[in-house]
């Protein structure tokens, strides 16, 4: 967010101008080393198995990971802001089962979809209303909206329910495939929301308020900013992204599942701190929260190739969580130097 | 009597009085206390025992929140716990002796301890914000404990290790003895000597305690592994409660709950003042509430709609903005132009 800059010294070595363009975009250097890390495990992934960079396999980790794409976005603009949101793996759950118990009881699937984005909107709504009317912390607020959309789900059902819906089901089982790549619905939704969250970070008003509120509450309310419209819409987002996760994850396990999700917020979080979003806001990049669920689905992918116990992949999403911190930490100590 | 209402533990107080009274006029059978091959039963006693585990945690949350801190990884650090324990008792040849479960309890609080001492490390010696400091213990911790116990639920029958949790002594669940022995120990070092006043200046201002010649590192360190400590001593007695160390369900939202019971006992979470009182307050509320929802016939999984309702109602109860309109109301007198909400969010950093 430098909008100052000097005059570009046409002449120097390679490396001098690679020291200028880290100083200036010091911000991208943890998505840089995501996806740094995330080459890397492909190609030692391949090197030790042999068929792991294959069209079947890449397109299965997108396949596997949409829902958490989804979240990551939301989580993304709540982050950005400074905030966080515990509840997104709750909501998924409540929505998902939401949407299956709806179509089980012959509700058309075009109210039974919406129904499913407003349940994820309205928790959303009331954590945002919590945090910035009456002052509670974001953690305690969307702490208190984790346990009422974990208590919804179960009160929707205690049990799961199949889905059989054929929209729902298509979603999930259509292919387009090209060579020995495929792309489901449900990819395609992932993506897409993805490319409109970048769309709206980068290149709308409310993206840059967004941005402004991380870097400093206070100024961007002296700036005349909507401080407070766009703190509650955050909170939204990251609702109605719960929501959309909730169908995801509903179309691709084929039913409603009350204890789908438990401790998914956890992953949603270390996804988009690995993609370089610094935790006290203001800095990161939405496309580096798609690379934070891609090495989270490698990773996860890999264990499971190596037969491993799936134990493994909790214990090295935390330590990689904890690098990523730690190199966070050395970055701002750094911008903070170099501002004083 | 109006100071009595101003007393902060009051309405934590009342409203466990009031949850009492509600269930006792519902069911009378609530309050009554038999006595049984000296052993005291009934509900009452029953809270006193099943709260053990989240008591413990919630004594070292209350230490952590004085520091400004928090500590997510409780929870992983229970399963740990219990997983060390359990893994020890199952692999010795004779799980009745006394000396096998007296060495698998002390080497699973050495773990906790180390564990909470990591938790210490990143946040007062590295400066990692407490709650990203704990999340990557409490993202990591569980798969280690599914490691130790090899991905398997370990069960076993130890009649010593079950006593922790399920034995009576003098009348009372060891359990209860157990919580209240703890709370004891931790009021009396906090509260006799000074560490309890530099603890709250740490919360208060750490930047101004440091200046003042408070040592800050230490005090934020030692909260940490005490909470460490504690959530080792809960995991033992909740894998003691069901003979067995469940990785996944050990501990699960206990952090939560344990934040809950904080800010309940009038603990707020910005750190500073402090009420251990108020946690033991607190956590009974959310025990008696739980067996009144229970009682109610609601299935369990549905239960966290009543606590969000709870931490809804009592954070709003707390918010400042909602003092200002009843002030307002009862001034019949609105002042709130921008100008003012500005000024008083400057106030409120």
């Amino acid at each position: 967010m430098t909008s100052l800059q000097t005059p570009v010294r046409e002449t120097g070595t390679l490396g001098a101008r690679y020291g200028t363009f880290m100083n200036r975009r010091a911000s991208l250097m943890p998505t840089f080393a995501a996806i740094a890390i995330l080459i890397i495990l492909l190609i030692g992934a391949q090197l030790r198995f042999g068929n792991f960079l294959t069209p079947g396999n890449l397109s299965a980790l997108l396949l596997d990971n949409a829902y958490l794409i989804v979240l990551a976005v939301g989580m993304t603009f709540v982050i950005l802001t400074g905030g966080i949101d515990l509840s997104v793996g709750s909501v998924m759950a409540f929505t998902g089962i939401l949407g299956a118990s709806l179509l089980s009881q012959g509700i058309p699937v075009y109210i039974a979809i919406p129904a499913m984005l407003l349940g994820g909107a309205l928790i959303g709504l009331l954590i945002g209303v919590l945090v910035q009317y009456f002052n509670v912390q974001p953690f305690i607020a969307s702490l208190a909206g984790l346990f009422l959309a974990r208590g919804l789900a179960f009160v929707v059902s205690l049990a799961s329910i199949k889905v059989e819906d054929p929209a729902v089901l298509w979603l999930q089982r259509t292919r387009i495939s090209f060579g020995g790549w495929y792309i489901t619905p449900t990819v395609i939704i992932a993506l897409v929301t993805v490319a409109v969250a970048v769309f709206v970070l980068h290149w709308t008003r409310f993206g840059r308020t967004v941005y402004a509120i991380g870097g400093g509450e206070q100024s961007a309310h002296l700036m005349g900013l909507n401080v407070a419209r766009t703190k509650v819409a955050v909170y939204v987002i990251s609702g109605v992204c719960g929501g959309l996760a909730g169908l995801l994850l509903t179309a691709y396990s084929g039913a409603g599942y009350p204890r789908n999700g438990i401790g998914t917020e956890l992953d949603a979080i270390a996804a988009v701190v690995i993609g370089g979003t610094l935790l006290t806001g203001g800095t990161g990049y939405v496309l580096g929260s798609l690379v934070g669920v891609l090495v989270y689905g490698t990773i996860k992918k890999i264990i499971s190739f190596m037969g491993a116990e799936q134990s493994w992949t909790q214990i090295i999403i935390g330590i990689l969580l904890l690098l990523f911190i730690v190199v966070q930490r050395v970055i701002v100590a750094r911008s903070i130097r170099r501002r004083t | 009597m109006k100071k009595l209402a101003r007393h902060r533990l009051f309405w934590p107080i009342v409203a466990l009085l009031t949850l009492i009274v509600v269930n006792t006029i519902v069911r009378p059978s609530f309050i009554s206390i038999t006595v049984k091959d000296g052993q005291l039963y009934g509900v009452l006693i029953d809270i006193l025992r099943t709260s053990a585990p989240l008591m413990l945690v919630a004594l070292g949350m209350t230490i952590v929140i004085a520091t400004r801190g928090i500590d997510l990884s409780v929870g992983a650090i229970m399963a740990v716990s219990g997983a060390v324990a359990l893994t020890i008792i199952d692999a010795s040849g004779d799980p009745e002796s006394i000396a096998t479960v007296f060495v698998a309890v002390i080497a699973a609080l050495c773990v906790s301890l180390v564990l909470g001492a990591w938790n210490g490390f990143l946040v007062s010696v590295v400066g990692i914000q407490p709650i990203i400091a704990t999340l990557v213990l409490m993202l990591a911790g569980r798969g280690v404990a599914l490691l130790i116990t090899d991905g398997f639920i370990t069960t076993v029958n130890s009649a010593p290790y079950s006593f922790i949790a399920t034995g009576y002594l003098l009348f009372l669940p060891v359990a209860f003895l157990i919580w209240v022995a703890a709370t004891a120990v931790v009021s009396l070092i906090e509260r006799r000597t000074a560490l309890g006043v530099l603890t709250e200046a740490v919360g208060i201002n750490p930047e101004a305690s440091r200046l003042a010649g408070v040592r800050a590192r230490g005090i934020i360190f030692g909260a940490y592994v005490t909470s460490g400590l504690l959530a080792g001593i809960a995991g033992v007695l909740y894998s003691s409660n069901i003979r067995a160390a469940d990785a996944n369900a050990s501990g699960q939202f206990i952090e939560l709950y344990a934040i809950l019971a904080v800010v309940l006992g009038g603990t707020s979470l910005m750190g500073g003042k402090f009420t251990i009182a108020g946690t033991v307050v607190g956590v009974l509320i959310i025990q008696t509430l739980d067996k009144t929802i229970l009682f109610l016939g609601v299935p369990p999984a549905q239960s966290p709609v009543f606590f969000a309702i709870v931490v809804i109602v009592v954070v709003i109860m707390q918010s400042p903005r909602l003092h200002r309109w009843i002030r307002g109301a009862a001034s019949s007198r609105s002042r709130r132009d921008s100008d003012t909400t500005i000024t008083k969010e400057v106030a409120s950093r």
